[in-house]
C-alpha cells in the first residue's frame, strides 16, 4: 500500500484558496474539519449557558438572571448541545474517518456533502440569533412541549426553522454515509470486515434518517398550531397536547442513540489498539449495536410515565426499557473482555476510553433505574433525570469524542498531541464532571425538579457544590483547545501508524493524511 | 478490587441501615403512603444489585487497568469471541431484570387502582397556580386557589428566607389522615404535574383532558411539593401543600370552609364602596395578578403586557370584565371566572381602573359581574 501512496505526491489541493476553499470545498477531510470546528464553537457558546444556569443556581434566591431568561438558557442550552455540539461532532468524525477506514476516495456525494455542512451556521445563527427577538429565545424546553411551545414569542418560530434545517443537514449527511459504507468499502472488505467505527455509524445513519421527518413533523405541527389555526396539540379544537409527547419522543428516543453509537463506535476502536489485543466479540457487538437501535423505536413512552398512561402501555414500555440493558451490557463486558489479559498503554486516548466506560456506565445503571416505571414516576423532571442523561451524554458522547480526538489528531495534524495536556485534561474533565453531575443525583431523590430557577432551601448545598464543578468542567475544556492548537501547530512527528497498537486502513496512510487518499482502492486480505 | 470495593462496602453499610438513610438528604424523601415506601423499598433494592454488578464489573476492569499493562511486562493474549461467554452475559441479565421487573409490575398495578375513593380532589394547574375542589366526599363543594405565600422580597434576597422557602402557600390542602384519596389533575392553559414526593404521586395536569392518581397518607403532617412539568415563567413558583390532619380536625376545617365560602357568597350580594373594593382588591391582585402583570402594572412586555395606561383597563367596563372572565385562549391569563369569587373580581378590576396611573374614580360591582357571567 505504501506504494499506492507515493504515486500520490500531487495529492495537494488544486482549487480556490483562502475563504473561498472552505465554502466551495467537497474534500471529505476539509469538511469533517469544517464540522469539527462548527460543533466545537457550539460546544462554547452551549457551555456559556451552562454556566449562567449554574451561576443563578449557585445559591438560593434570585442573583443573576430572572425566571424568562433563566428558562430560555435551559432551553437553548439543551438545543444547542444536541444539535449543534454532539450530532455535527459525531458527522466531523465520520467525514473525516469513514472513507479512510474504509479504503474510499472520499464520501459518496461529495457535493452535497458540502452543503450538508454550509446548512448548519444559518441554522446556528437562527438558533443563537433567536435570544435578541422581542420575547427571547424559546423558553418551552428543549422538548419544546405543546401548549407551551404554542404560547412563546417569534423566538419559537425561529427555533423551529433551525430545526427544520439542521434536519435536512442530518438526513443528508446520514445518507452520504449509507451510500459510502455500502457502495465504496475497498475490496475485501466485506460488512463483517468493516471496522466497528463504521458500523456503529451505518446503524446510527438509518436512525437519522428514520428520526429527523418525525421531529421536522412535530415541530411544523407547532408551526401551524401558532400561526395557522390548526389545533394538533389543542383540546379545545379537538387535538391532545400529549401527542405530541408521543411524536417527540418517537424521534426522541432514538435521538439518544443517535449520540451515543458513534461513541460506542469510537471507543470499539480504541480499546483494541491500547490493550493491542483485538476487540473481544466483533459480531456480538455488531448485534448488540443494532438490537439497541431496533429497541430504540419501542421504549419512547418511557419518558411519559407521568402523562397517565393506561396500566398496560406503562408496562409494555417499562419491559421494553429494561430490555435495553442487555445489549448495552454486552459492549460494556466487551469492552471489558478485551482490556482482560491485554498489554495495556494509557496514553491521552485510552484515559478518555476507559474513563468512558466507567462514567457512562453509572449513567447506564441510572438509566436502568429510571425504566422502573414507579422509581420514574419519583424521579421524572427532577436532577435524578438531569444527572443520568449527563452521565450518558457528556461522560458518554462527549468524552468519547475527546478520546477520538485525540486518538486521530496524529493522523489529521500530522504530529502527535502532547500527553501531558491530554493527561491535564482528562483528569481535570472526570474529577469536575462528577463534582458537578453527582450531587444531582442526590437532589432529584430528595425532590428538586428541573428547570427551576430558584429553590427550596435544604437543596442549598449540593447546588453549590454543583456550581462549583460545572465552571471547573467548563474552564478544563480550554484546555482541550490548548492541546489542538498546539497539536496543529508542531510537535512530535506522526509515523503513519501512530499508536503501536493501531490496526486499520486509516494508519496505512502517511501522518497528516494527504488531501486525497486511496484513489485506488486499497485491497483487504 | 482493593479502593472501590472499600467504598463499595462503605455505601452498602449506609444503605443497609435504612433508618439512617430515610433522615438523609442521599435518598428519596420519607414515605407517607403505602405506594410511596414500596417505591422507595424498591429503589433501594435497585440501588443494591446496580451496585453489585457496578462492582464486579469495575472490580474486573480495574484489575486489568493494573496488572495487564505493558509497562508491567503483560503480553497480550489473544483469545477473542467465545459463544458460550456471550450467551452467560446476555441470559444473566436478562434473569436479573425478569427478578426487578416483578415488583415493579405489583406497584404499577397499585398505583393505577383509583376505585372506591373516600374523598375525590380536582387540581387544576393554572399558570402558576393551583385550583383545587373537592368534588365528592365528606368537604363536597370547597374549592379554593392555592398560592405561593413566599414573599417576593425573600425571592430577591431583600430579607432572610424562611424555613420553608418556596415550598408554602396561602390555601394549602386537607385531607384527613388514612382515607384514600383520588386527585383529579387537569389544566386550563399548558401542562402541569401534580407532584407530592412523599406520597410518591406524579401526575401530569393536561389541558383538555383529566388524568387521576390516589394516595391514603398513613401519618399526620405537612408535606410539600411541586410542580414538575416546565409550565412557564414561574414554573419554580407554584408549590403544592398538603396538611393531613385527623378526623376530626377535618370534619371542623370542613365547617370553617363552608362558613367562609357561605360569606363570600353573601359579600357578592351587597353594595361595596370604593375604597372598599381598592383594598381587597389589591389582596386579590397580589395574589394572582403580579406574577405577571408586576406590582407596578408594568407587565413584563411583549409576553405579558401592561396594566398602567392599558386601552383595556382605561376602557369600557364590559370589556375588561369580558376578558378577565374568560382569559385570553393562548396566552398565559387564565380565564379567572372560574377561579375567584365575583367580589374579588370586582375588587381587582376596580383596583387595576384606579391604581398607578389609572385614575377612572369607577367602582365596579359583584352583580355587574354576576349580570356579565350571566350573559
Amino acid at each position: 500500500m505504501a506504494a499506492v501512496m507515493s504515486d500520490h505526491a500531487h495529492g495537494d489541493h488544486h482549487g480556490p484558496t483562502g475563504l473561498m476553499r472552505w465554502i466551495t470545498t467537497t474534500n471529505h477531510k476539509d469538511i469533517g474539519t469544517m464540522y469539527l470546528v462548527f460543533s466545537f464553537i457550539m460546544f462554547l457558546s452551549g457551555g456559556v449557558m451552562a454556566l449562567t444556569i449554574r451561576a443563578e443556581l449557585f445559591q438560593p434566591g434570585l442573583q443573576v438572571v430572572q425566571p424568562e431568561f433563566f428558562n430560555q438558557l435551559t432551553t437553548m442550552h439543551g438545543l444547542v448541545m444536541v444539535f449543534g455540539a454532539i450530532m455535527p461532532a459525531f458527522v466531523g468524525f465520520a467525514n473525516w474517518q469513514i472513507p479512510l477506514m474504509i479504503g474510499a476516495s472520499d464520501m459518496a456525494f461529495a457535493r452535497m456533502n458540502n452543503w450538508s455542512f454550509w446548512l448548519l451556521p444559518p441554522a446556528a445563527i437562527l438558533l443563537i440569533g433567536s435570544f435578541f427577538v422581542p420575547g427571547g429565545a424559546t423558553a418551552a424546553g428543549w422538548t419544546l412541549y405543546a401548549p407551551l411551545s404554542v404560547q412563546m414569542g417569534m423566538g419559537m418560530d425561529l427555533a423551529i426553522f433551525a430545526i427544520h434545517i439542521m434536519g435536512v443537514s442530518s438526513i443528508m449527511g446520514a445518507i452520504n454515509i449509507v451510500v459510502t459504507i455500502l457502495n465504496m468499502r475497498a475490496p475485501g472488505m466485506t460488512m463483517m470486515k468493516m471496522p466497528l467505527f463504521c458500523w456503529t455509524w451505518l446503524i446510527t445513519a438509518y436512525l437519522l434518517i428514520a428520526v429527523m421527518p418525525v421531529l421536522a413533523g412535530a415541530v411544523t405541527m407547532v408551526l401551524t398550531d401558532r400561526h395557522f389555526g390548526t389545533s394538533f396539540f389543542s383540546a379545545a379544537g379537538g387535538g391532545d397536547p400529549v401527542m405530541y409527547q408521543h411524536i417527540f419522543w418517537f424521534f426522541g428516543h432514538p435521538e439518544v442513540y443517535i449520540m451515543i453509537l458513534p461513541a460506542f463506535g469510537i471507543i470499539s476502536q480504541i480499546i483494541p489498539t491500547f490493550a493491542r489485543k483485538p476487540l473481544f466479540g466483533y459480531a456480538s457487538m455488531v448485534y448488540a449495536t443494532a438490537s439497541i437501535a431496533i429497541l430504540s423505536f419501542s421504549v419512547w413512552a418511557h419518558h411519559m410515565f407521568t402523562t397517565g398512561m393506561p396500566a398496560a402501555g406503562q408496562l409494555f414500555f417499562m419491559y421494553a426499557t429494561m430490555l435495553i440493558a442487555v445489549p448495552t451490557g454486552v459492549k460494556v463486558f466487551n469492552w471489558v473482555a478485551t482490556m482482560w489479559r491485554g498489554s495495556m498503554s494509557f496514553e491521552t486516548p485510552m484515559l478518555w476510553a476507559v474513563g468512558f466506560i466507567f462514567v457512562f456506565t453509572m449513567g447506564g445503571f441510572t438509566g436502568l433505574i429510571c425504566a422502573i416505571a414507579p422509581i420514574d414516576i419519583q424521579v421524572q423532571d427532577t436532577y435524578y433525570v438531569v444527572a443520568h442523561f449527563h452521565y450518558v451524554l457528556v461522560a458518554g458522547s462527549l468524552f468519547a469524542l475527546f478520546a477520538g480526538a485525540y486518538y486521530w489528531l496524529p493522523k489529521w495534524t500530522g504530529h502527535m498531541p502532547d500527553e501531558r495536556i491530554g493527561k491535564l485534561h482528562f483528569w481535570c474533565s472526570i474529577v469536575f464532571f462528577n463534582i458537578t453531575f453527582f450531587p444531582m443525583h442526590f437532589l432529584g431523590l430528595a425532590g428538586m425538579p428541573r428547570r427551576i430557577p430558584d429553590y427550596a432551601l435544604q437543596f442549598a448545598d449540593f447546588n453549590m457544590l454543583a456550581s462549583i464543578g460545572a465552571f471547573g468542567f467548563g474552564l478544563s475544556q480550554l484546555i482541550f483547545l490548548v492541546a489542538v492548537v498546539k497539536c496543529v501547530r508542531g510537535g512530535e512527528k506522526a509515523a503513519a501508524r501512530a499508536w503501536e497498537g493501531a490496526e486499520g486502513l486509516e494508519w496505512t496512510v502517511p501522518s497528516p493524511a494527504p488531501h486525497h487518499t486511496f484513489e485506488e482502492a486499497p485491497v483487504v486480505r | 478490587m482493593g479502593l472501590a470495593g472499600r467504598h463499595a462496602l462503605a455505601v452498602f453499610l449506609l444503605l443497609a441501615s435504612p433508618a439512617l438513610l430515610a433522615q438523609s438528604r442521599y435518598n428519596l424523601q420519607p414515605p407517607a403512603t403505602g405506594i410511596a415506601a414500596q417505591i422507595y423499598d424498591m429503589h433501594t433494592l435497585m440501588l443494591l444489585i446496580c451496585l453489585f454488578i457496578f462492582v464486579i464489573v469495575f472490580g474486573v476492569m480495574f484489575w486489568a487497568v493494573v496488572h495487564h499493562r505493558k509497562s508491567k511486562g503483560a503480553i497480550a493474549a489473544h483469545f477473542h469471541e467465545n459463544t458460550a461467554v456471550e450467551i452467560a452475559w446476555t441470559v444473566i441479565p436478562v434473569l436479573i431484570l425478569l427478578g426487578m421487573a416483578w415488583p415493579a409490575t405489583k406497584t404499577v398495578l397499585e398505583m393505577k387502582d383509583t376505585r372506591d375513593p373516600d374523598i375525590t380532589i380536582k387540581a387544576t394547574g393554572y399558570q402558576w397556580k393551583w385550583g383545587y375542589d373537592y368534588l365528592q366526599g365528606e368537604g363536597q363543594g370547597i374549592r379554593f386557589v392555592s398560592n405561593l405565600s413566599t414573599s417576593r422580597e425573600q425571592i430577591d434576597g431583600k430579607t432572610a428566607k424562611g424555613e420553608h422557602y418556596l415550598v408554602e402557600v396561602d390555601n394549602p390542602v386537607v385531607v384527613p389522615v388514612g382515607k384514600k384519596i383520588r386527585v383529579l389533575t387537569t389544566a386550563a392553559d399548558v401542562i402541569h404535574a401534580w407532584w407530592l414526593p412523599a406520597f410518591g404521586v406524579k401526575q401530569d395536569a393536561i389541558p383538555g383532558f383529566i388524568r387521576d392518581a390516589w394516595f391514603r397518607a398513613d401519618k399526620e403532617g405537612i408535606y410539600r411539593g411541586n410542580c414538575a412539568e416546565l409550565c412557564g415563567k414561574d414554573h419554580g413558583f407554584m408549590p403544592i401543600e398538603v396538611h393531613v390532619v385527623s378526623q376530626e380536625a377535618y370534619g371542623k376545617w370542613v365547617a370553617e370552609q363552608q362558613a367562609a365560602m357561605a360569606a363570600a357568597a353573601s359579600a357578592g350580594a351587597r353594595e361595596w364602596t370604593l375604597a372598599e373594593l381598592v383594598e381587597h382588591g389589591a389582596k386579590v391582585y397580589a395574589a394572582n395578578c403580579v406574577a405577571c402583570h408586576q406590582a407596578d402594572g408594568k407587565g413584563l412586555p411583549p409576553a405579558f403586557p401592561p396594566l398602567d395606561g392599558s386601552k383595556v383597563v382605561l376602557g369600557e367596563v364590559a370589556g375588561q370584565i369580558a376578558v378577565v372572565l374568560n382569559g385570553r385562549p393562548g396566552t398565559p391569563m387564565a380565564a379567572f371566572g372560574a377561579l375567584l369569587s365575583e367580589a374579588d373580581i370586582a375588587a381587582v378590576i376596580t383596583y387595576t381602573r384606579n391604581s398607578w396611573s389609572n385614575k377612572t374614580g369607577e367602582a365596579v360591582q359583584p352583580a355587574q359581574i354576576a349580570a356579565a357571567k350571566g350573559k
